[in-house]
């Protein structure tokens, strides 16, 4: 039963591929963006884990000194932070762009983006300049 | 003492100008603002190549913090060079940019299009510059995000899609990127890259390590456009503002091509990267098959941005073939190609940016006797391209000598002949625009087009003659290059 003791390494597995998946597989711009979000967040908790020292407390000097007081890694904590604050702007900016996209195209499916691409391609070249 | 932090003000001083940037709201106010720094930052990158090529690399301690704990800045031969060829881009594009920019981005946007462009340059040189492997992860995405919203300023409502579609693949690449370093630090308690490249070898053998180099590789790839992880890059091209293209991509895969340079040679170290997994073969043969595939696809376009974005795709193929080598001269030709690349593809983006200024289309069937109405622009453009073709006198020339006898030093005499093979491809589509452009009659003669305006002009030919003078005089790339290279496989330096 020793893969139970990588508990959280499972999840962050699972979480990862589920959100992998949904870029992937989804064509609705929105959900695209929820799979990213996943996929990101799972990244997290990789590093929240790889931080975590079994039995530590919170990296704070408790009062009457430190000795003997088993913290966690702090480290993973302060880079997941600026990783969320990325994530953050990814995703507003990605909506950003839907919103620009659903104005340009009245659509946020991709393979109904990808039909009006086309067709304006083949519109372009029969019917010369259009600018 | 301004000359001690150097390396802190090369990022420093992109970074704080991008916000005052935005302050100054007026167009030409940022547009001067923007030209000003980035020559400032051309300045900077100017005196630490010197400084590296007489005195060696020098550390840099962000804040005093000593450097396992804090964040240091490492400037050696390699990644002066890079910061060299990023800031020397940006300062020519710069003052390109504003006629360019007035005829392609609406009014209220321009200020805040100066902005993003200072963060993007900012991002792509702290990622050179940095010698913590978080920090490479930051200022990734500091230079990807705000490359997105550069590329969505494009016209045409592609740009929008084309940005999404960066976006997703660029998060994607740059998440593995991250949890590539995550289980380096899980497996050495470090991000300093000095500090992994000595304390990996002792873990290298376990698992963690394999998947770190294995996320970190993908995702890397992904940021650099190795074929078959290219497919964001043809659309973000082709629809981004001319002057984002022609900056994009004459840095930003090149930036990432560095970042596997530092990861696979300095910190996992040759022999875990192409002895303990065959690196080498890897990229060989991907290499190979995005030199032919794209070349090949670039024939059939029409539009010429994208034509030259695949383009893009096979001279990726080239340069990272020399690092399937393995060897000084490999990786000598593999740095030198990142600098002529940068030059011509530059040149020949500007072109188009100068084609679309005066006749708001860059597809070949509309670039008909352009070569009598435009005389400078596409002179300009038969010269880079002749560049990316590898004719003798150019830039392209060069890179290619090198890395053939690279190639034949390794007795792959098969992989010299699909070199110049795949050259052939480009002969074949940069003639197709030079067809159009002089061979062709114009069919719309009611239209007045006139040449380009001087300030286009003058950037246009500054990369031009970068392009020939590099091909003649070859010192400085070659001298730089061959350093680099040799400090790389660990020899001197």
């Amino acid at each position: 039963m020793a893969w139970l003791g990588h508990f959280n390494y499972w999840i962050f597995v699972f979480l990862m591929m589920a959100g992998f998946y949904t870029v992937i597989a989804r064509g609705n711009l929105i959900k695209k963006i929820v799979g990213l979000n996943i996929f990101q967040t799972s990244v997290f908790l990789l590093y929240i884990t790889m931080g975590k020292v079994s039995g530590g407390t919170a990296p704070i000097v408790p009062e009457g000194g430190s000795e003997g007081v088993v913290y966690s890694n702090p480290i993973p904590h302060v880079l997941i932070l600026t990783a969320i604050v990325v994530g953050v702007a990814t995703t507003a900016l990605g909506l950003a762009l839907i919103v620009r996209i659903h104005e340009a195209y009245d659509t946020i499916e991709e393979d109904e983006i990808q039909d009006i691409e086309e067709n304006a391609n083949t519109l372009e070249n029969s019917g010369g300049q259009a600018s | 003492m301004i000359a001690a932090h150097l390396p802190a003000l090369q990022i420093a001083v992109p970074l704080i100008a991008a916000p005052i940037c935005l302050l100054l709201r007026r167009e030409n106010l940022s547009w001067a603002w923007a030209t000003f720094i980035s020559w400032v930052v051309f300045a900077l990158a100017w005196v630490m190549l010197e400084k590296t090529l007489t005195g060696g690399a020098f550390n840099y301690e962000l804040g005093g913090w000593e450097a396992p704990y804090g964040i240091e800045y490492r400037v050696d031969a390699l990644n002066a060079f890079i910061l060299l060829i990023v800031a020397a881009i940006g300062a020519v594009v710069m003052p390109y940019a504003r006629a360019s920019v007035a005829r392609e981005i609406p009014e209220h946007k321009r200020g805040l299009f100066y902005t993003a462009y200072l963060l993007c340059l900012t991002g792509l040189l702290g990622i050179t510059i940095t010698g913590d492997a978080f920090n490479v992860f930051v200022f990734l995405e500091i230079s990807s995000l705000s490359s997105y919203a550069l590329i969505a300023l494009g016209r045409d409502p592609k740009a929008l899609t084309a940005a999404f579609q960066y976006l997703i693949m660029g998060t994607i690449g740059a998440t593995f990127i991250l949890i590539g370093i995550g289980l380096m630090y899980q497996m050495t308690g470090t991000l300093n890259m000095a500090d992994l490249a000595k304390r990996l070898p002792a873990v290298e053998d376990t698992r963690p390590v394999l998947a770190a180099f294995a996320f970190f590789i993908v995702g890397v790839c992904l940021k650099l456009a190795l074929f078959p992880l290219h497919l964001w890059l043809p659309n973000a091209y082709a629809y981004a503002p001319s002057v984002v293209t022609a900056f994009l991509a004459a840095t930003a895969t090149k930036v990432s091509i560095y970042v596997l340079y530092r990861f696979v040679f300095t910190i996992f170290g040759q022999s875990f990267s192409f002895d303990v997994i065959p690196l080498e073969s890897i990229l060989l043969v991907l290499s190979l098959a995005g030199i032919f595939a794209a070349s090949i696809v670039a024939i059939f376009q029409t539009n010429v941005k994208r034509l030259l974005a695949y383009s893009s795709v096979a001279q990726i193929g080239y340069i990272m073939l020399g690092v399937a080598l393995v060897s000084v001269a490999g990786l000598t030709a593999s740095i030198l190609h990142i600098f002529n690349h940068a030059i011509m593809k530059g040149a020949l983006f500007l072109c188009m940016g100068a084609v679309y200024y005066q006749i708001g289309s860059v597809k070949i069937e509309d670039m008909n006797g352009i070569g009598k109405k435009m005389p400078f622009t596409m002179f300009a453009f038969v010269i880079a391209g002749l560049g990316l073709i590898g004719v003798p006198l150019t830039v392209g020339f060069i890179s290619k000598w090198y890395l053939i006898t690279a190639v034949l030093e390794k007795g792959w005499w098969p992989v010299a002949v699909l070199i110049l093979l795949s050259s052939l491809l480009a002969v074949i589509y940069i003639w197709r625009v030079v067809e159009a452009a002089y061979f062709k009659a114009g069919d719309s003669d009611d239209v007045v087009v006139k040449e380009a305006p001087v300030s286009m002009l003058i950037p246009i030919y500054v990369l031009t003659g970068a392009s020939v003078y590099f091909g003649i005089e070859t010192s400085l790339p070659l001298g730089t290059a061959a350093e680099a290279a040799k400090q790389l496989m660990g020899i001197g330096g």
